[in-house]
């Protein structure tokens, strides 16, 4: 075997499946398909009266990346509004190597992806899908 | 005669490179085949000693180039056993039945019918959706049965004395299922249905006799057949590719232009407009040679041989599910998987460290993930020279994917 993108941190919060499912009720939902692999999320939120949001779910067909990355985000989203959904996008970047800087927990955990182009669209799928939500 | 595989793999400069450590276990030839070098040397040689533009030109480099492209053109045709002028160059498989799709569309009416199967791959669905928009025609699809056939037994309610053309996969590039053409064109034909296949997936593994398989439409593409990359084949009755309007407008397809009108060469040249690819076209036919050189007996065995380790191999890991026909009756090397609890994208990215190429996710065929529900699969496809290591590298790494993955 040659590198290590499946690292036990990445594997352990996809099999946490922190926030999976649906909402009764949401006040917003976004689905985010990538035609190149098939990949689809959709992101169920209920917002509280500043536009933060109170709770979220996730429905994800997909990798393990982008499980992972789903779950990340339903841990750390509530009380966010959509500049902090932004800040998480921005720290996901990071992970990725796309920006410079460094990424905070949770998707710091995704800095194994950076060496690999062809799967970061896997990570950022469910962020777009919340970014979708909360526009 | 068993096939010499050692010998064979010594054809192909790329399989014994060695990235990040790792040697190539090449097992995604259904995307893409690798080359050899009579071919690398054949498009070497026009580069380099016959670079030229193809038809027109009197000079003697003219001369050569149009004496290369042509002897291409009778290699493919000597490869599909018709005769020479009834070979189209076109960009690829996808080009040539989009040509088809526009071409022989345009004599079609509004009503008539197009019958297809739900395990098409996505370009021999989408140039007859186009055409329905454009054309006011009706789609008909054959469905698939869980082996992952398509399933004749629907022709007689499908086929309707509407249906002008049937058009499916010889070779399923998801399942690696073998059509049963014989039934398909008996089937067609007493409707007066036409027939097209698309042989992407067939003729990587071995000459065709296409008149004894009574087919109108052939198409395929030359970088799966161990040719270069934009180049593709579409071959058509002369007489229903000399009824069709032209594809693309432009030089070396007329007859005679004037401000007024323009009258077609006839096929093949009324289907290859501006300057084709030269290069390419060498290439093909070259790989067209090369595959025609070998003992294609011994190479089904030696590929269903490989077939064979390798479902018995999956089967040992626990939790993997073929998809596609068992056994190795009427199929070619084109095996899809599942693994149950770990998507296919990380089976190949796992495969990956291992130095295993596969292909992983809807094969552009999501009407066929659709159908069984599926986000996809792992497909391992194989070619003439592949062997017993690259199997069992992929199976040490579905056997790792499943330890650590789920």
């Amino acid at each position: 075997m040659s590198d290590q993108l499946y690292q036990e941190r990445i594997v352990a919060l996809a099999k946490a499946r922190t926030g999976a499912g649906k909402l009764e009720n949401p006040t917003k939902t976004a689905r985010r398909d990538n035609p190149l692999c098939g990949d689809r999320v959709i992101v169920d939120v209920k917002l509280d009266g500043d536009g933060r949001i109170a709770e979220i779910a996730h429905q994800v067909r997909g990798c393990l990346l982008c499980q992972a990355s789903a779950s990340a985000l339903s841990a750390v989203a509530v009380g966010r509004d959509s500049a902090g959904i932004a800040e998480l996008r921005h720290d996901a970047e990071r992970a990725l190597g796309r920006e410079p800087g460094e990424a905070h927990e949770p998707f710091a955990a995704f800095a194994p992806v950076a060496a690999h182009k062809s799967r970061q669209e896997c990570v950022l799928l469910p962020l777009e899908a919340l970014k979708d939500a909360l526009a | 005669m068993s096939f010499d595989v050692a010998a064979g793999r010594g054809q192909f400069p790329i399989l014994s490179e060695i990235i990040d450590g790792l040697p190539i276990h090449y097992l995604d030839n259904g995307a893409s085949a690798q080359t050899p070098l009579a071919v690398i040397d054949a498009v070497r040689r026009y580069e380099t000693t016959g670079r030229a533009n193809v038809l027109r030109g009197v000079h003697r480099l003219a001369e050569r180039a149009t004496e290369s492209y042509e002897n291409a053109r009778a290699q493919v045709a000597s490869f599909l056993g018709v005769p020479t002028m009834e070979i189209v160059f076109t960009g690829g498989c996808t080009a040539a039945i989009n040509l088809v799709a526009f071409s022989y569309g345009a004599l079609l009416k509004p009503g008539d019918r197009i019958l297809l199967s739900e395990l098409e791959h996505h370009s021999n669905i989408v140039p007859w959706q186009l055409l329905r928009a454009r054309s006011g025609i009706e789609l008909d699809m054959l469905p698939v049965t869980n082996d992952g056939r398509i399933d004749l037994t629907a022709l007689p309610r499908l086929l309707t004395p509407r249906t002008k053309l049937v058009s499916l996969a010889h070779v399923s590039n998801v399942t690696g299922a073998l059509l049963d053409v014989r039934a398909v064109v008996e089937a067609a034909k007493a409707v007066g249905a036409k027939v097209m296949l698309d042989g992407a997936q067939r003729v990587p593994h071995g000459p065709l006799d296409l008149p004894s398989l009574g087919v109108d439409f052939y198409a395929f593409s030359g970088h799966k057949a161990y040719g270069p990359n934009g180049i593709g084949v579409l071959w058509g009755r002369p007489e229903l590719l000399d009824a069709m309007p032209p594809f693309m407008g432009g030089g070396s397809m007329i007859g005679r232009v004037t401000l007024a009108e323009t009258t077609w060469a006839p096929s093949p040249r009324r289907f290859e407009a501006g300057t084709p690819p030269i290069g390419p076209a060498i290439g093909l036919g070259a790989a067209c040679a090369w595959m025609q050189a070998l003992d294609w007996t011994a190479v089904h065995d030696h590929e269903m041989d490989l077939v064979q380790r390798l479902m018995d191999g999956l089967q040992k890991i626990d939790g993997t599910q073929l998809f596609g026909p068992a056994g190795l009756q009427n199929r070619y090397p084109v095996v899809s998987f599942l693994l149950d609890g770990v998507h296919p994208h990380d089976v190949a990215q796992t495969l990956d460290s291992f130095g295993v190429a596969v292909r992983a996710g809807h094969h552009c065929a999501q009407p066929l993930m659709e159908r069984f529900d599926l986000d996809g699969t792992t497909r391992v496809s194989m070619a003439p020279y592949n062997d017993s290591s690259d199997i069992d590298a992929l199976l040490a790494g579905v056997a790792h994917a499943a330890k650590t993955l789920r």
